[in-house]
């Protein structure tokens, strides 16, 4: 994962810098964090998100798609989503052992949901419900 | 325009017979080789058509904030000084009202219209039903009697049906009517004069213009079907933030104008987001629609806020 091809959007440099605060406020054990504030830029490189975490995995939206568009994870993992364009999106579960809504996400703001139980989770944006994404839980 | 799905006329021979001029909803006949415009609401019309006219403004967007872009307040204010100039007898809103469907960003948006000094007619957008499908939206600006807010009336012979095909979005992100509204449409039409002129208004485009960005609706066709037995029928929508128009038989299509702001053409770029133009180049591509019922016809009037 890297936003370099499309780093010359600049709304996306500041939506980048901004899961340095994410990390911070999404690791609260067992917390179920819905963040839609808008992001405070902070002084860190772009975060790779990671496919793989013990306790936080990342993922973009970027272009109308989630990126990585599925994603493995620990049990006990808060995923973070970012939206990063322009548009509108939201984070809504279609399908899995636990549901998930996030409110309206505009560009910048984020939204942190802690999977507890193991399986796969189907979710996609209900305002745009072409984009698809899969969170694997073990 | 290329990826505009045309759709085949099934009935050439009438299609011959018929011809909309201009796009605007103008039905003419051949007599003898002579075009001349179909009487509708003929002798035996109880509803004479008179001559009136109504505005449409779409996607306001309030609450939307990117970058330099000036605020989807202040456009939608200068697209309401517009329309007010124009004195309408009513005003429909095409849905998006809002960015985020939030409280506030309703209310803002209502004190706003006011200011055209009409009743305004709404269908939401799929940005006004986030999270609680059109719930707060419908609070303030709903008009159907029924739960799922769509409506219907009359004006000056002519019958105006809003549709609500922004809930339950399909899985490719297309709008949807759904079998309770269709069913609600039939009755509503049922015992209608062929001859009445009927507008229908919904935010995404009854037709497809481009599905893979959700630019369409999946069960239009039975609304269609509905539809097709009327001499003049109108479709105004809104969602694709372009004026883009179709004629169909006796049906004609058209998109109208954003006023907060642009988007693509279909299919160019990543996506239907909000397209970046210089500051000076925007109002030209925001706009408000007049629509003029003369007799038997509707004329539209697409108009930019640079104008």
């Amino acid at each position: 994962m890297n936003f370099s091809s499309r780093g010359f959007r600049p709304i996306l440099t500041l939506a980048a810098m901004s899961i340095a605060v994410v990390c911070a406020t999404a690791l609260v054990p067992g917390s179920r964090a819905a963040v839609a504030e808008a992001a405070a830029p902070a002084p860190a490189p772009a975060a790779a998100a990671a496919a793989v975490s013990t306790m936080q995995s990342d993922i973009t939206i970027d272009s109308y798609m989630f990126r990585p568009a599925v994603v493995t994870i620990a049990k006990g993992t808060t995923v973070v989503w970012v939206n990063k364009d322009d548009d509108v999106h939201t984070i809504k579960s279609k399908a899995g052992p636990e549901a998930f809504s996030s409110p309206a996400l505009p560009t910048g703001s984020r939204y942190g949901f802690t999977f507890k139980r193991a399986g796969t989770y189907r979710y996609i944006c209900s305002v745009h419900p072409y984009m698809h994404g899969v969170i694997v839980v073990r | 325009m290329s990826k505009v799905v045309e759709s085949n006329v099934t009935n050439r021979r009438q299609a011959m017979k018929c011809l909309l001029w201009g796009g605007a909803g103008v039905l003419w006949t051949f007599a003898g080789g002579v075009p001349r415009p179909l009487r509708l609401g003929g002798e035996a019309e109880a509803g004479e058509v008179r001559g009136f006219t109504f505005g449409q403004i779409s996607d306001s967007h309030i609450g939307f904030k990117a970058g330099a872009h000036p605020s989807a307040e202040d456009t939608l204010a200068d697209a309401v000084a517009q329309m007010a100039a124009m004195q309408p007898q009513f005003v429909i809103h095409s849905g998006d009202v809002s960015h985020l469907s939030a409280a506030e960003q309703f209310a803002v948006a209502g004190e706003i219209m006011q200011g055209v000094k009409r009743d305004v007619f709404y269908v939401p957008g799929e940005h006004d039903t986030i999270g609680d499908d059109g719930k707060l939206f419908f609070e303030r600006f709903g008009r159907g009697h029924g739960t799922g807010g769509w409506y219907s009336f009359d004006a000056h012979g002519v019958h105006f049906v809003g549709l609500v095909n922004v809930v339950n979005l399909t899985s490719t992100g297309l709008g949807s009517i759904g079998a309770a509204q269709i069913a609600w449409l039939k009755n509503d039409l049922k015992g209608r004069a062929s001859s009445t002129p009927i507008v229908v208004f919904a935010h995404m485009p009854l037709w497809s213009i481009y599905p893979q960005w959700g630019w369409g609706t999946a069960d239009a066709a039975p609304v269609l079907a509905t539809l097709r037995r009327f001499g003049s029928v109108t479709v105004l929508n809104g969602h694709i933030h372009q004026v883009i128009q179709k004629v169909e038989g006796n049906v004609t299509y058209h998109t109208a104008y954003s006023t907060a702001f642009p988007q693509p053409a279909p299919g160019v770029g990543p996506g239907p987001g909000p397209l970046k133009v210089p500051a000076d180049e925007l109002k030209a591509m925001l706009g408000i629609r007049r629509l003029e019922v003369v007799s038997d016809r509707v004329a539209l009037t697409d108009k930019t806020l640079a104008q």
